[in-house]
């Protein structure tokens, strides 16, 4: 007997403790705090701007450390953040002068100094430094601090881009000179000088910030900011929708669900990438500048954007964002003509003389392997249309995909491809001499080996102008040759769409310190740009 | 006995060391690298051949093991991911992983043993017929499926965050509540992990219940007019449950191991997603390390296993 009711306690526990469980859920405390719960995929690596390479840490990041200047909200000029201001001295070796803020301190109290900017600068040319940051800085002759608060760099040869770099958040000599680097628990317990100061960081699960309040731009309105690592993006979209997470980065087939609900405010605009499909130009079937461009003419990109992107993406027409200053709004892409695109293959030499649906030149039938990575649905979807919109125009494609690192080694650095679908992931600045310049055709990321001297002339031109006006003429040339050259077709630029609750508001001052709150806006440099004024007012979002 | 013990843990040790070189063989030469799955072009080629050599990449395979082994000893084992010690990051999720497990090890057997029980004494009616569908069933769903049904079931049903260890809002909470919440957070998990071992174990129990009941002294005690309970739950119930005892073993490994597919699903800070994440990372330091740990866990759960079966039933020795 004694052993029956033994056995059968446990289950009856269960049931009882699920059942106060169930209860306790369903009367859902209530509750509001001035705060801002953000969701990420991964869990961030490393706090320490130098040395981070993911999106997580870079954001986490980007609110606890301050960089010397920043983009302004239209990603053209630069505002000053650690420094008040800086000159640049033009010449064969120009130098850029930085006078830092002063009165600026580190979250431990200590002052931050010249020292620290050096300090940050040596680190990143440190060859034992773990960093990939180093790229940026190869053009650099010397930093000197010349007092305190003023910091020189000069440079081996003009390089405007360089001055772009110098957003790079500042590390605190004081607590880092005496460890690695690479592996100090600095790295996991991070002092900035930013908006946010660190809390805590629990693996895989959180990162919490709070508002610094000696902030020297004023104290934010938030109190706190978390990060939490969500792994997998359905469940994001279910946190969202049980309010455990205030602003997340929709999927475009997450879309129509989130803007039926009434509590988010949905945000879209490009992101700074774009999808191509890359031809080999070393390959004959595609030196002709013809059969690229009727290329271009057959593939329906609209379609692939209405049925890849769920629409939430742009036709562009060359190799930068839409939306800003350097992209040429004069050249347009190209369009959809299937009957343009049979006169250039035509006129190339490609017709169909044995009758067999397949164009032919010289006997050759027109056949070419396409490939891209798999584990990218996306990239897969394009191929398949691609592949189906080419077979129309009588062209053989075979599709493949390989697994990254294969696909990149065996091919794409082996320059052993035909054609590739693949993308570029771009900076604010136009200087994309590292993807085009013809100088980067034997190891660097011009693998598709596209040569256009007047385009070399302007790519070196662009990296040596200071002047954001001078520049805009030289990339908006460079557009339009590689507009008319195709060496990519250029798909499309995919649109970032994000949700946010509707309780978050800007808490905007006047001269005469009066508050008022605006509506949150959508800089062209995202939606976080003015992230330090974000508040939540009282009476708003209490309902659970 | 003594001499036994140590012929096995030799064997282990043996074992071990194999499983160790095999594994960082096919982890090491597997595509890919810790450095160049980027393709950034503001990132020269030069600093990641500079990267390769800081991580000793460069060195040649055999090097690279010993330097691993004696890392991992001296513990300067640092993870190439985020340059933190390999114990630390294993250190801090294997109690999450262990919590969870040992949650769901307690819902299998409290519900498991009661139900097989429960089954073999009504034998074919139409309670054992549907506990056979209800276990079949509980066996063929896949579990990260029945997770997400669950999750979207909640969600819908009490709009109240299930994701995580805990919820992120608890500046209002009392005590209780907090308790209140991890235990929610707990409770979904560990019962879908349960799930599939709830079914086996009650069919286990089910067989090795329904095999001692034909036995003679079952016969004998009904006979000689003993209560029926008395014969189901004294004498045919305990050795009914010897071979489930011998399962303890085997299920250390599986305490600790973690599983990659609920941690993800449900966002739980364990080890399976650290183990999951450091191989798409290809961060051999990691990965190496608690591959090493499984199956050192799972050589002591096989040793542990055969040692309870030496101990529950007298007729088997070891020589």
């Amino acid at each position: 007997m004694k052993i029956k009711t033994f056995l059968f306690i446990p289950p009856v526990l269960f049931l009882i403790i699920l059942g106060v469980n169930l209860l306790f859920v369903s009367y859902r405390p209530p509750q509001r705090v001035n705060q801002l719960i953000m969701s990420s995929i991964g869990d961030a690596s490393f706090l320490n701007p130098i040395l981070a390479q993911d999106s997580a840490s870079s954001e986490i990041n980007s609110l606890v450390y301050n960089g010397l200047i920043k983009y302004d909200r239209n990603l053209q000029n630069f505002v000053g953040v650690l420094a008040e201001s800086w000159k640049v001295e033009d010449g064969k070796e120009p130098r850029i002068i930085f006078s830092l803020r002063k009165g600026v301190r580190w979250h431990d109290g200590k002052e931050f100094t010249a020292h620290d900017v050096k300090f940050t600068y040596d680190k990143i040319m440190d060859e034992k430094t773990n960093t990939v940051r180093r790229s940026d800085y190869e053009l650099v002759k010397g930093a000197e601090v010349l007092d305190p608060y003023t910091f020189r760099v000069t440079y081996k040869q003009p390089f405007s881009p360089g001055l772009g770099t110098w957003s790079m958040g500042i590390i605190p000599k004081h607590l880092l000179e005496k460890e690695d680097i690479n592996t100090t628990s600095f790295n996991r317990k991070p002092v900035g000088t930013g908006p946010f100061r660190f809390v805590e960081w629990v693996t895989d699960e959180k990162i919490v910030v709070e508002a610094n309040p000696q902030y020297f731009e004023g104290k934010p309105g938030l109190d706190r900011i978390i990060y939490r690592i969500i792994p997998e993006t359905s469940l994001s979209e279910m946190e969202l929708l049980t309010k455990g997470v205030d602003y997340y980065g929709v999927l475009p087939h997450q879309y129509r669900r989130m803007s039926e609900v009434s509590f988010l405010k949905i945000y879209s605009q490009p992101v700074f990438s774009y999808s191509y499909l890359g031809y080999n130009l070393n390959n004959p079937l595609f030196q002709d500048k013809k059969v690229r461009q009727a290329f271009s003419h057959a593939i329906n990109r609209e379609e692939l954007v209405q049925y890849v992107l769920y629409g939430f993406g742009a036709v562009i027409s060359g190799p930068f964002p839409s939306h800003l200053w350097y992209y040429n709004p004069n050249v347009k892409p190209v369009p959809y003509d299937l009957q343009k695109a049979r006169q250039l293959l035509s006129e190339a030499g490609w017709k169909d003389r044995d009758g067999d649906g397949i164009l032919d030149k010289d006997g050759k039938p027109f056949r070419f392997k396409l490939i891209t990575n798999s584990g990218n649905d996306i990239r897969r979807d394009v191929g398949v249309l691609v592949q189906r919109q080419l077979r129309e125009l009588g062209v053989d494609v075979t599709f493949e995909t390989y697994e990254w690192s294969i696909f990149l080694k065996n091919f794409i650095n082996a320059r052993h491809f035909d054609a590739c679908i693949l993308g570029w992931g771009l900076s604010p600045d136009p200087d994309d001499y590292m993807i085009w310049h013809s100088s980067q055709i034997e190891k660097g990321f011009n693998f598709i080996s596209y040569r256009n001297p007047e385009a070399d002339r302007l790519w070196e031109e662009g990296r040596k102008e200071y002047d954001v006006e001078k520049r805009k003429q030289i990339y908006w040339r460079i557009h339009e040759l590689i507009a008319e050259d195709q060496p990519y077709t250029f798909l499309y630029m995919p649109l970032g769409i994000s949700a946010l609750q509707r309780n978050f508001f800007l808490m905007e001052r006047d001269e005469k310190g009066k508050e008022a709150l605006q509506e949150i806006r959508l800089e062209k440099a995202g939606l976080m740009y003015d992230l330090i004024k974000w508040t939540v007012p009282k009476g708003i979002g209490l309902e659970r | 006995m003594a001499q036994y013990l140590i012929r096995r843990l030799l064997y282990t040790f043996i074992t071990l060391v194999g499983i160790s070189v095999i594994s960082w063989i096919i982890i090491t030469q597997a595509p890919g690298s810790p450095i160049a799955i980027t393709m950034d072009p503001k990132v020269s080629p030069k600093i990641v051949e500079q990267m390769e050599k800081n991580y000793d990449l460069d060195k040649p395979i055999y090097q690279q093991y010993f330097l691993w082994l004696k890392r991992l000893f001296t513990g300067n084992l640092y993870s190439f991911k985020d340059g933190r010690p390999v114990l630390d990051k294993i250190g801090e999720r294997i109690w999450n992983t262990l919590l969870l497990n040992l949650v769901s090890i307690l819902i299998i057997f409290s519900l498991a043993i009661p139900l097989g029980i429960f089954s073999a004494r009504r034998q074919y009616t139409f309670l054992d017929n549907l506990g056979t569908f209800g276990a079949y069933l509980g066996i063929s769903i896949p579990g990260f499926w029945l997770a997400y049904l669950l999750i979207l079931g909640t969600v819908k049903l009490f709009g109240y965050p299930v994701l995580g260890m805990r919820s992120f809002v608890t500046e209002d909470l009392s005590s209780l509540e907090i308790v209140m919440d991890r235990l929610w957070h707990l409770m979904l998990p560990s019962i879908i992990l349960a799930i599939g071992g709830i079914a086996a174990l009650s069919r286990y129990t089910r067989s090795s219940m329904l095999e001692v009941i034909r036995q003679d002294y079952v016969r004998t005690a009904k006979a000689k007019g003993l209560p029926e309970e008395t014969v189901y739950y004294k004498h045919a119930l305990r050795n009914a449950l010897l071979p489930i005892v011998t399962l303890f073993g085997f299920l250390i490994p599986g305490l600790i191991g973690g599983s990659i597919i609920m941690e993800t699903v449900f966002a739980w800070p364990g080890i399976g997603r650290l183990a999951y994440q450091a191989v798409l990372a290809r961060d051999y330091p990691v990965v190496m390390t608690i591959n090493t740990i499984s199956a050192v866990l799972v050589l002591i759960g096989n040793f542990i296993a055969d040692m309870l079966y030496a101990i529950v039933d007298p007729r088997i020795r070891y020589q």
